[in-house]
């Protein structure tokens, strides 16, 4: 009987997929291209989502009002990434960060950076549960989530 | 009203298999039949927890799984979180179609990329992708605001890791077994600050396959049915910022499973715990959603000891998911362990007590979205 081996086969393969963004992320991204975030406002629940939503997904009924909510708010979390990952394109070391905007009811998902990334210790003295950040604008427009370059904090 | 027992149990090594994932997956359905003495024609209908493509390496997945689950002419249905799988058999068993059912999960987690890029296609490709989430990312935000919001620190999150991965050395079946301190788990990298490498599950192999039984079969194929006493689900929204993330659905899953349990006083009624904790801290966080200790007082529950293997309410005894992470198949591995104490077959990490009832909890989703709880009772 032959020797037992550990036979394996590798594989790699890519395949392409379209996914359509739909009214509301297409006009939220259209908005970001003249530099305005807007959220929507639920009629029943009042609160205001961004990014938004064509629906509540607590109410479950349509989302109907724009309004634009403020470039600056409250970070109400973060994680000092510095792990690099197969498919991921920013480059570590980077921070995740959950930031709720002046005039909005949901935490929303962008980077803070504008200062050394490098030096942690510093990074932990200047990133602050609370604290607030302002959103700096990446001068070339593609009409996506990075047309916010990230978010810095303000002293 | 119908009962439904779990009479046998069976699972893989824990070490990383070199079968294919069919021969894998025979082998422990295989196993779990011999000890009911059971043929496979025996089985009323099969139940499957396992994953697509990202998990598998391909896609449709049941339809490679059905032969290695013995599936060969019968009814059959998947879900990729495993609890799920679970209560599905269940409700076969209630309908009063079936009295046995095979319910079974399975992954080769060696043989697919790390849980980060998986994870991080839980995210869509137009704003949570391109910001850097994933599971973990998700998770440490989570873990820096528990910290921040019930002054809960970093060595006793640490703590978790110390206790289950402590555990798992009495766990045969158990895939990262080791001795740590609580300085070795605070000194392994931050690589997701604040979340240290210690702190994060493993990728394991794993099959574990559950046999369930109506009550009039179950004492005839065991002389001890361990049965499911209670069960509740929630799910929360999928985006982490409509969430607060410290409050999440698990009060509202364990509530439903305790009131069809009976259970008034979980810390004193529940005799030992299986939590799905893929990060170490959320032992915590889930342990005080369970309503085994007050909120915010986590950190003090992992202080007094009383989740230890010879505590009040041991909490992964098996080493949990720190230990062990087979990702679709880890729910049910939960509810087996669970069932295995109660059994007092767990071998050296049976808790020194005796076990009547016992919970098992499940989670998937950034930050544990989706929550299930299990109560299984002797």
């Amino acid at each position: 009987m032959a020797k037992e081996e550990h036979r394996i086969v590798k594989g790699q393969v890519t395949v392409p997929y379209e996914l359509a963004l739909g009214r509301t992320w297409s006009a939220f991204y259209d908005f970001l291209k003249d530099e305005r975030i807007m959220g929507k406002k639920c009629g029943k629940c009042s609160r205001v989502l961004v990014p938004p939503r064509s629906f509540c997904p607590r109410c479950y009924v349509d989302m109907d009002e724009w309004v634009e909510v403020s470039q600056e708010g409250v970070l109400e979390t973060w994680v000092y990434v510095n792990m690099p990952f197969f498919a991921q394109e920013i480059r570590i070391p980077f921070i995740s960060a959950q930031i709720r905007l002046d005039g909005s009811d949901s935490g929303f998902i962008h980077q803070v950076a504008g200062i050394d990334l490098n030096d942690f210790d510093r990074v932990r003295e200047t990133v602050k549960l609370g604290g607030r950040v302002r959103a700096v604008w990446n001068p070339e427009k593609r009409g996506n989530i990075l047309d916010i370059a990230y978010f810095e904090p303000v002293d | 009203m119908q009962r439904v027992a779990i009479t046998h149990v069976a699972q893989s090594s824990g070490a990383e298999s070199r079968e294919s994932l069919m021969d894998f997956t025979y082998r422990v359905n295989r196993e779990v039949l011999d000890k009911a003495g059971l043929q496979r024609e025996d089985v009323g209908c099969i139940i499957a927890g396992s994953a697509d493509i990202f998990h598998s390496g391909l896609s449709c997945a049941n339809a490679f799984d059905w032969d290695g689950i013995g599936a060969f002419l019968k009814e059959g249905s998947r879900a990729e979180e495993s609890a799920f799988s679970f209560i599905y058999g269940c409700m076969r068993i209630l309908s009063g179609r079936y009295d046995t059912v095979l319910v079974t999960a399975l992954v080769k987690g060696s043989e697919n990329p790390d849980n980060d890029p998986i994870t991080s296609f839980y995210g869509d490709p137009f704003y949570l992708r391109p910001t850097g989430i994933n599971e973990s990312v998700v998770a440490a935000m989570q873990m820096r605001q528990y910290m921040e919001r019930y002054s809960v620190t970093e060595e006793q999150c640490a703590q978790v890791a110390v206790k289950n991965l402590g555990n798992a050395l009495f766990n045969p079946c158990a895939d990262r077994k080791r001795r740590v301190s609580i300085e070795d788990v605070m000194s392994s990298e931050r690589i997701y600050d604040p979340l240290k490498a210690l702190e994060c599950a493993p990728k394991s192999d794993g099959v574990v396959a559950v046999l369930l039984a109506s009550e009039k079969r179950a004492k005839k194929l065991t002389k001890k049915p361990v049965w499911l006493a209670g069960y509740g689900c929630s799910m929360d929204h999928f985006h982490p910022g409509d969430r607060d993330l410290l409050k999440g659905r698990l009060p509202e899953a364990a509530k439903r499973a305790y009131g069809m349990a009976g259970i008034a006083y979980p810390r004193k009624e529940l005799d030992v715990a299986e939590v799905c904790e893929p990060y170490a801290f959320q032992e915590l966080l889930w342990c005080e959603q369970l309503g085994f200790c007050g909120e915010g007082k986590g950190g003090k529950w992992i202080d007094s000891g009383a989740s230890r293997m010879d505590g009040v309410l041991p909490v992964n005894p098996s080493g949990g998911v720190l230990a062990t992470n087979p990702y679709p198949a880890r729910g049910l591995y939960r509810i087996a362990e669970a069932a295995l104490q109660i059994k007092g077959e767990a071998g050296e990490h049976q808790v020194g007590k005796t076990v009547r009832k016992a919970l098992a909890h499940s989670t998937h989703g950034f930050g544990g979205q989706c929550q299930s709880v299990v109560i299984l009772s002797a």
